[in-house]
């Protein structure tokens, strides 16, 4: 019997469960993943190198256990796949994808039988008037400094958005000795109490544990604002304070560094390049790969899909439903899988998609100030496109978000529109005086990320059968090519 | 822009090592970021294409491709996801690029 070449797309809670759940049923999938070592964002480790010694209490608070469980499990099996790390896949076509390797600034690709992709999540962020300048990032990214490097991103942060991150990563820089300006939540009142009966019911834990950090905030006469609007970023040359309103009047905080973000937003290109139907998802605004409960993508064969990438339910679902799709491998390939195991996996998916549904009720995504944006600040940061530039595309023909790209660049820079689409699309949509799913989605293009530019003589192709993979690599590049617009 | 961006809070003794940035010896820790790197000691990472001042990167996990700098051998590299190495040659401002061979015979 031959075994089929499985490839897994991310080394995060989804990606390492899918690996596992595989390795257990006899296969040996290849995972390409873009960082140097297992865990994803949420459980991301610090570097191999320079003997980084904070415990896992420290680095990952009250998810340290799962977090020491995903590393552990993944390293004591770590025969049973191959891991390759600085990976970053960029084109995937039937039967076979194209990646790049950091490393070495190789490029490589590689056949596939089957496909579970995991790619994850970035931070959902919102435009505001002067945040190209330094000092200012996005929540998640504050996290990774602490995280990853043991830094604070500046000597005074404030930290501005809604979402259990917003107070989880606060909380986080005061307990490492991090200065806290304050946190501006922008969530409405009405909205937590509403949403209120729903979380505690859905998941008490979570529940608890944003209350927790609330209060311990408090307890250290740190500022939390609500029902926060906020008016711009000020400094001249660099983060000098962040000006907003409030129900009670305008203020502002003085910091040198702020931390936002909204939430969470799917890495899909890849399932996209991949063939997978896009669908609108009206509790992610955000278009989706669509897939069955079980992770199967609608379209393309032998595609499964699972964790963030797919609309944002966190690490906990993650894990399951990277076990659940590589089950749903192994039964379309005829093997006999763990019925009531499956049938467990799709229980906790439900419960987590519930409590997923009153968090967003709780924090719903601020469209009204995205698509408030002022016309003389900046919307796309790769190509500094003003939202004013944006809405006159409007004004001619631009009925959908391809079109506006194409007449003002905004998302044809190198990040692709991972950064500003959310906000673009919403400026666009208001313009028009349509529904945000009426103006489409920015179509994603290979490569997915910028890589250096090859000469065409063509790259080799991995050809060696399964288990014990070789890559042919091609030699180094001669410069960098930006993403095709 | 003097004052440093980032401030370290923990795991500060590890081994210093030596690196080249824009042409100047520097000092870094090993398992540093070019970006942590550069920003324990400079408020930017780079000038924005567009004229409109610095950049200091913004997503730290390899998505907004904000934090671009230059190696030595030419190759662009993203601050936020290449650990720095001793003897590593960094370049915030990247090299002119070369001049293409003149155009055949110009005019109308």
């Amino acid at each position: 019997m031959t075994m089929p070449r499985v490839v897994i797309v991310g080394a995060g809670p989804a990606g390492t469960r899918a690996a596992l759940t595989l390795a257990r049923y006899g296969l040996k999938p290849v995972i390409l993943d873009e960082a140097p070592r297992q865990g994803g964002q949420i459980y991301r480790r610090p570097p191999a190198q320079g003997g980084f010694r904070r415990d896992a209490r420290t680095l990952y608070g009250f998810e340290a256990k799962k977090a020491e469980r995903l590393h552990r499990d993944f390293d004591e099996k770590q025969a049973a796949f191959e891991h390759r790390p600085e990976m970053l896949v960029w084109e995937i076509e039937p039967g076979r994808l194209h990646g790049y390797r950091h490393a070495d600034n190789r490029r490589f690709s590689l056949e596939w039988e089957a496909l579970i992709l995991a790619t994850g999540a970035t931070d959902r962020v919102i435009p505001l008037p002067g945040w190209t300048k330094p000092g200012v990032y996005s929540l998640g990214g504050t996290q990774v400094a602490l995280k990853y490097q043991g830094c604070a991103v500046g000597r005074r942060v404030a930290f501005l958005g809604s979402g259990p991150l917003l107070y989880l990563v606060a909380y986080q820089y005061a307990k490492a000795g991090g200065e806290v300006a304050g946190v501006l939540d922008t969530a409405p009142w009405s909205a937590k109490v509403a949403a209120l009966p729903a979380l505690a019911a859905a998941a008490p834990a979570t529940l608890a544990k944003g209350l927790w950090y609330l209060a311990w905030l408090k307890s250290r006469r740190i500022p939390v604002v609500n029902q926060v609007r906020p008016l711009e970023v000020n400094g001249a040359e660099r983060v000098a304070g962040i000006a907003f309103d409030t129900p009670r009047g305008s203020d502002s905080l003085v910091c040198d560094a702020l931390a936002m973000g909204w939430g969470l937003r799917s890495e899909s290109q890849l399932a996209e390049l991949a063939g997978c139907r896009m669908v609108f998802d009206p509790l992610n605004r955000q278009w989706l790969p669509e897939r069955d409960p079980d992770g199967r993508a609608t379209g393309p064969k032998q595609i499964y899909l699972a964790g963030d990438g797919t609309g944002i339910a966190g690490a906990d679902a993650a894990e399951l439903a990277g076990e659940l799709a590589a089950l749903a491998l192994l039964a379309d390939r005829g093997t006999a899988v763990d019925r009531g195991r499956q049938a467990e996996l799709r229980q906790g998916l439900a419960r987590i998609h519930r409590f997923r549904q009153a968090l967003e009720t709780a924090f719903p995504y601020p469209q009204a100030l995205a698509a408030a944006l002022p016309n003389g600040a900046i919307l796309c940061r790769c190509e500094n496109v003003t939202a004013g530039e944006l809405r006159a595309t409007a004004q001619i023909d631009a009925t959908e978000l391809n079109r506006a790209k194409a007449y003002c660049r905004v998302g044809m820079g190198r990040c692709q529109g991972r950064v500003c689409g959310p906000a673009a699309a919403e400026i666009l949509a208001a313009a028009l005086g349509k529904p945000v799913e009426a103006v489409g989605r920015l179509r994603a293009q290979p490569p997915v990320k910028p890589i250096p530019l090859e000469p065409l003589s063509g790259e080799a192709i991995a050809e060696a059968a399964p288990p014990s993979l070789t890559f042919s690599l091609e030699g180094p590049g001669e410069e960098n090519a930006e993403p095709r617009a | 822009m003097t004052q440093p961006q980032f401030l370290r809070l923990a795991e500060t003794d590890r081994t210093a090592l030596a690196y080249e940035l824009d042409g100047e010896p520097a000092s870094a820790l090993a398992g540093d970021t070019i970006m942590t790197a550069i920003l324990t000691r400079r408020g930017h990472l780079r000038m924005s294409e567009f004229g409109d001042g610095a950049r200091a990167g913004f997503c730290l996990m390899g998505a907004c491709q904000d934090c671009w700098v230059t190696l030595g051998d030419g190759r662009r590299v993203r601050a936020c996801s290449t650990l720095v190495s001793a003897g590593l040659v960094v370049r915030t401002v990247p090299p002119p690029i070369a001049p293409a061979a003149p155009a055949s015979a110009a005019g109308p």
